[in-house]
């Protein structure tokens, strides 16, 4: 049985030393579609996983497989299709268009790269289409350019792209963190739909686990390049076992009154200043820190089926390899 | 002696350009009491920031501040002149900026930035003891004296965004304003930031206007909020009442929009788009999207009245006293 996505110990060292991505291990099965969110910090290498899951980075260690394929060994076939069924969204709305073409372009290079489309009006009807399913009507947006559409129209119509393509896996790195607060649904409830409507699994990249809680069913906690803590993202928003995991939970902004900010003092190291040892990565700022801590990074605990933690506080709960971490995605 | 420190009057700030004229600002009324924390919410071109920047007076060419009255304390900041408002920046009423990373120079020390404004403010003290201050300030943010010795570049994003607190409250200022000021750090960092901002504000008894769309944060920080759309101030109240019960249709919306624990996979979006600055609808400006929409709401601008004791709206709905729910 092939896996749709596959990451086997993926270790990415930048030049310098930087090791952003360290060891992850994880997949995603095709039979049932979910979202999964990759949640961490600034510099918890997201990003980098979220390229090494796209092709644009290979990994320095370990693999990456797409339908059991390795990405690196892709014939030119293979590759065609790996580009064709896994589609993008990136976080600035602004970026992705070139200024002196009209919107449609984005739709029309798809197109004709990939043959979509027999003829132009069959091409045409199948733009409008997508662009009907991310909410939006056509007569509003063809034949703008990008600086007369808001942001929140400019994210959609990426959307509405990505979806012309039917995608297996979708790749969305921040995509609402430069939207406003207002428009942020609509955009969440169309990646949602994609999943639904069209069997579409989603990799949702963000620092932000609001919105990570609300969109997905499964998420990864990285910190440093590590998994901290993973699964079932009801249980893990609402029952963080990792203290980092709290730490992020306990810091969220509640738009709610009666849940204010934790008044526990939290240990100021930032993160681009903390320590990293040869044990637990989040050692030099964990509350609850032991000795056996700064020894050696400890192991997965299964927390119960539905949830493991990176956790030495766990350490009477059996282990998980982990290379089976996506058995906790089904 | 006035109770505020600060009262704006039908502030009206305006952009002369090519395409016409743009009303970022129109008719903008509320008041600060020493010591408060407002927050202020709005969409982006909702004229958030160009309030912030005409409370500083910074508005540039093509813009001008069209009309209306500044008062911090008895002196109205719209007479004053260039130079006189130029010491009043910084000292009296400052700005915490929302992009921290390109706020400092690069080529200064952290130190010697925070020493640079208040030697142009002649505060008449010696260069030592300015530095002395310069590291006072950095201790009321929680900064290592090291730090005051080191360049832009050694710090972290967070680090960073202290620094430029602690520029601007190093002369003790009655107002600070926050534009958006964690808006690019991670949540830990965020939640630092804003506690350190919170105590300042107690100890130094400044009243701190948070410019921002994070409603979360609002909740959080703020006693009184302040909600702007389309260049207009469609509610202003205390937290609370905001929301528990809001008042203007477009706050009970954002409201609405917010995910919240309880309600998992439930999205509420406000639909439809803002509309543009330079080209506003006759009467209400949110009768485009307005779900309560009436036929007033089309001709005639509602006013913005006191509906409930401290708790101000501008919306036709509530002409004929508030309906309780």
């Amino acid at each position: 049985m092939n896996h749709l996505l596959e990451l086997k110990n993926a270790t990415k060292t930048y030049k310098g030393g930087t090791v952003a991505l360290d060891n992850v291990s994880f997949f995603i099965d095709a039979e049932a579609p979910s979202i999964i969110a990759v949640a961490g910090e600034s510099g918890s290498g997201k990003t980098t996983l979220g390229m090494m899951a796209l092709g644009f980075l290979d990994p320095s260690k370990g693999d990456v497989l797409y339908k059991g394929k390795n990405l690196r060994t892709l014939s030119g076939q293979e590759q065609t299709n790996f580009r064709k069924e896994v589609q993008a969204v990136f976080q600035d709305p602004f970026a992705v268009y070139n200024p002196f073409y009209k919107v449609d372009h984005i739709f029309e290079v798809g197109i004709r790269n990939f043959k979509l489309a027999k003829s132009g009006a069959e091409a045409r009807r199948k733009i409008e289409e997508a662009l009907v399913s991310v909410g939006l009507r056509p007569e509003e947006t063809l034949g703008r350019f990008p600086h007369q559409l808001s942001g929140g129209q400019r994210q959609r119509l990426v959307v509405a792209r990505a979806l012309l393509f039917r995608p297996q896996l979708l790749m969305a790195d921040e995509p609402v963190s430069m939207v406003d607060a207002s428009l942020r649904a609509t955009i969440l409830e169309s990646l949602r739909k994609m999943k639904e409507e069209y069997q579409i699994t989603i990799l949702y990249i963000t620092h932000d686990l609001t919105t990570a809680y609300h969109v997905c069913d499964h998420i990864i906690v990285l910190y440093k390049g590590s998994v901290m803590e993973a699964g079932d993202v009801e249980s893990v928003v609402a029952n963080p076992q990792h203290p980092y995991t709290q730490l992020l939970i306990d810091s969220i902004p509640w738009p709610d009154l009666s849940r204010q900010w934790g008044q526990q003092e939290i240990n100021a190291i930032d993160a681009e200043t903390a320590r990293i040892g040869k044990g637990c990565k989040f050692a030099s700022r964990c509350p609850h820190v032991m000795e056996k801590c700064s020894q050696s990074p400890p192991p997965l605990y299964q927390i119960d089926e539905n949830q493991v933690a990176a956790c030495f506080l766990y350490e009477d709960k059996p282990t998980l390899a982990g290379e089976e971490l996506g058995q906790l995605f089904k | 002696m006035s109770d505020y420190v600060l009262r704006v009057k039908d502030l009206d700030v305006q952009y002369y350009t090519d395409a016409g004229v743009v009303y970022a600002n129109n008719k903008i009324n509320f008041d600060l009491k020493p010591g408060e924390r407002l927050g202020l919410v709005g969409e982006s071109g909702s004229g958030k920031s160009t309030m912030a920047l005409a409370l500083l007076r910074m508005i540039k060419p093509p813009g001008k501040i069209a009309g209306g009255q500044l008062l911090l304390g008895a002196t109205d900041l719209t007479k004053l002149s260039e130079e006189e408002m130029r010491q009043t920046r910084g000292k009296d009423i400052s700005m915490i900026p929302q992009g921290a990373m390109n706020s400092l120079n690069p080529i200064m020390r952290i130190k010697d930035q925070i020493v640079d404004g208040m030697v142009d403010h002649n505060l008449g003290l010696s260069r030592s003891v300015l530095e002395e201050r310069a590291y006072d300030a950095l201790d009321v943010v929680e900064l290592d004296r090291k730090v005051g010795r080191m360049y832009p570049h050694e710090l972290s994003g967070g680090m960073k965004q202290r620094a430029c607190i602690a520029i601007s409250v190093a002369m003790h200022p009655k107002v600070i304003i926050a534009d958006e000021p964690t808006s690019a750090l991670d949540v830990v960092t965020q939640r630092k930031v804003m506690q350190t901002i919170t105590r300042l504000q107690e100890e130094l008894g400044s009243a701190v206007i948070l410019i921002g769309h994070d409603m979360g944060l609002m909740a959080q920080f703020a006693t009184r909020m302040a909600v702007m759309y389309a260049g207009s101030l469609v509610e202003l109240g205390s937290v609370r009442d905001i929301f528990t019960e809001a008042l203007h249709p477009y706050t009970e919306m954002l409201i609405d929009s917010l995910p919240t624990i309880g309600k998992r996979g439930i999205f509420k979006g406000i639909p439809g788009i803002t509309p543009l600055l330079r080209d506003l609808p006759t009467g209400c400006v949110f009768n485009t999207r307005c779900p309560k929409v009436m036929d007033i709401c089309r001709t005639k601008t509602p006013a913005y009245k006191e509906y409930r004791p401290s708790h101000w709206a501008a919306c036709h709905l509530h002409e004929d006293g508030v309906a309780k729910k």
